[in-house]
């Protein structure tokens, strides 16, 4: 008997868009009214004074949660919708034999644009570099593709501000540019695992076709499910930090301690970043707040930075294709970018 | 095109070095087989060289009988049960 067909709705494509449109006003609407609802849920209907410290917290707590939320789920979704699914194959082989200039420009675009799971940092680096890709330019993607993440670019966005958003993109595509033709410059393929130049990749991989947008909103959803789902957790504790700091953390404590004019502070805060594991979403908040109380806003990036891009599970995943020396240089290097990031961002703003 | 049967046998590779998304893949690969009532070979590959070897680059992947239909994504039950059933 051969297999029956599942039951597919019969959804047309015009009651898809009908649908979207509808989610979409249902979003916007949410967003509008998030801060006056929790005006009136806080100061007025549990009654905690808006200048209280505990009213501050909560109210910042609830408010940034719903917020955040509403963001990440509202342009994840769109993100996941509209991307023209390139798969880091095809990019690859876009790479491949191009002049190098246009090599790391493409890295470092595609490194921002695709997220990938930390745990394809290995094949991924194997594919490139076994298909010929340059050593540097491999390192870009590797350094971009965990650095700007959609997720913390959107809550940067949300909590800090656009500008400092693209800001942040632009400085870290720049690094990542730098350090991978920095490294470039020095003879480091002989650092590399030797069973990596031997392994056959075929060019071309897997294609599903063209995918119809009941495919494109089935992939985008299950995309937003999973990423909400994963980030959720720290959104909660991020934000709870935050909000403690937000509301008993003196204002201009950072000023007045002289931490935030101290040379020390960039070097001691990227440095604390890289044994750290968290979430981008869940740094986020702490950088929001500790920026708002006066810290530098280049210190906070650099912790930032230095959090997501470096962090010990990736350079230990890391190092079963880069022998020690060059995965110590390529530490090294990346964190001395985020250090000089940190520095600029500190000297301008 | 060929459909397969119930009972038919595949050979299922999953593609993955044990991260979180592999380990979906795999579940939902076992309950798209079981509800289509095919009998099935799972084998998992972790080792980065032999993943990249078949010419996948972001995890997790899933072969079947030899062809790669899966990279890079975890599909939705529905795209895998018509991958599976092809």
């Amino acid at each position: 008997m051969p297999l029956t067909e599942p039951a597919v709705r019969p959804t047309t494509e015009r009651r898809l868009w009908l649908e979207l449109g509808g989610a979409a006003a249902v979003w916007t609407g949410l967003y509008l009214v998030n801060e006056r609802a929790w005006d009136l849920v806080v100061h007025g209907a549990l009654g905690l004074d808006e200048a209280s410290r505990l009213g501050s917290a909560v109210h910042f707590f609830l408010y940034d949660t719903a917020k955040i939320l509403l963001l990440i789920t509202g342009l994840i979704f769109v993100i996941g919708l509209a991307r023209a699914a390139i798969p880091p194959e095809r990019i690859r082989d876009l790479i491949a034999g191009r002049h190098v200039a246009i090599g790391f420009l493409l890295a470092a675009s595609f490194g921002a644009i695709t997220p990938f799971c930390s745990c394809s940092s290995v094949p991924l680096f194997i594919g490139f570099v076994a298909a010929g890709v340059p050593l540097g330019i491999t390192l870009t993607f590797l350094i971009t593709s965990p650095l700007i993440n959609q997720v913390g670019v959107v809550m940067l966005a949300g909590m800090v501000g656009w500008r400092i958003a693209a800001l942040y993109v632009v400085t870290g595509m720049v690094m990542a540019i730098a350090a991978g033709v920095l490294l470039s410059r020095f003879d480091l393929d002989r650092w590399i695992e030797p069973f990596v130049h031997e392994v056959v990749v075929p060019v071309t991989a897997a294609d599903g076709g063209k995918p119809t947008l009941a495919d494109r909103v089935d992939a985008a959803r299950e995309e937003t499910r999973d990423i909400v789902r994963t980030v959720l957790p720290y959104v909660l504790v991020g934000i709870a930090i935050g909000a403690g700091i937000h509301g008993w953390v003196p204002a201009g404590f950072f000023a007045e301690s002289g931490i935030a004019d101290s040379v020390w502070s960039v070097p001691v805060a990227t440095l604390a970043g890289i044994p750290l594991y968290a979430n981008v979403a869940g740094v986020v908040p702490l950088v929001e707040a500790v920026y708002t109380k006066g810290l530098g806003l280049g210190t906070a990036m650099a912790f930032m930075m230095s959090v997501v891009a470096l962090s010990l599970p990736a350079l230990i995943l890391l190092k079963r294709v880069m022998k020690l020396p060059l995965l110590l240089v390529f530490t090294g290097v990346v964190t001395v970018g985020i250090m000089t990031i940190g520095v600029i961002f500190d000297l301008i703003t | 095109v060929r459909r397969r049967q119930e009972g038919e046998d595949v050979d299922i590779k999953v593609l993955g070095p044990g991260c979180r998304n592999c380990v979906t893949l795999e579940a939902r690969t076992r309950e798209a087989l079981e509800e289509l009532g095919l009998d099935a070979t799972i084998e998992k590959v972790t080792d980065p060289a032999a993943i990249a070897g078949y010419g996948v680059l972001a995890t997790p992947g899933l072969l079947v009988d030899g062809e790669l239909v899966v990279a890079g994504q975890v599909p939705s039950a529905r795209r895998l049960r018509e991958q599976l059933r092809r």
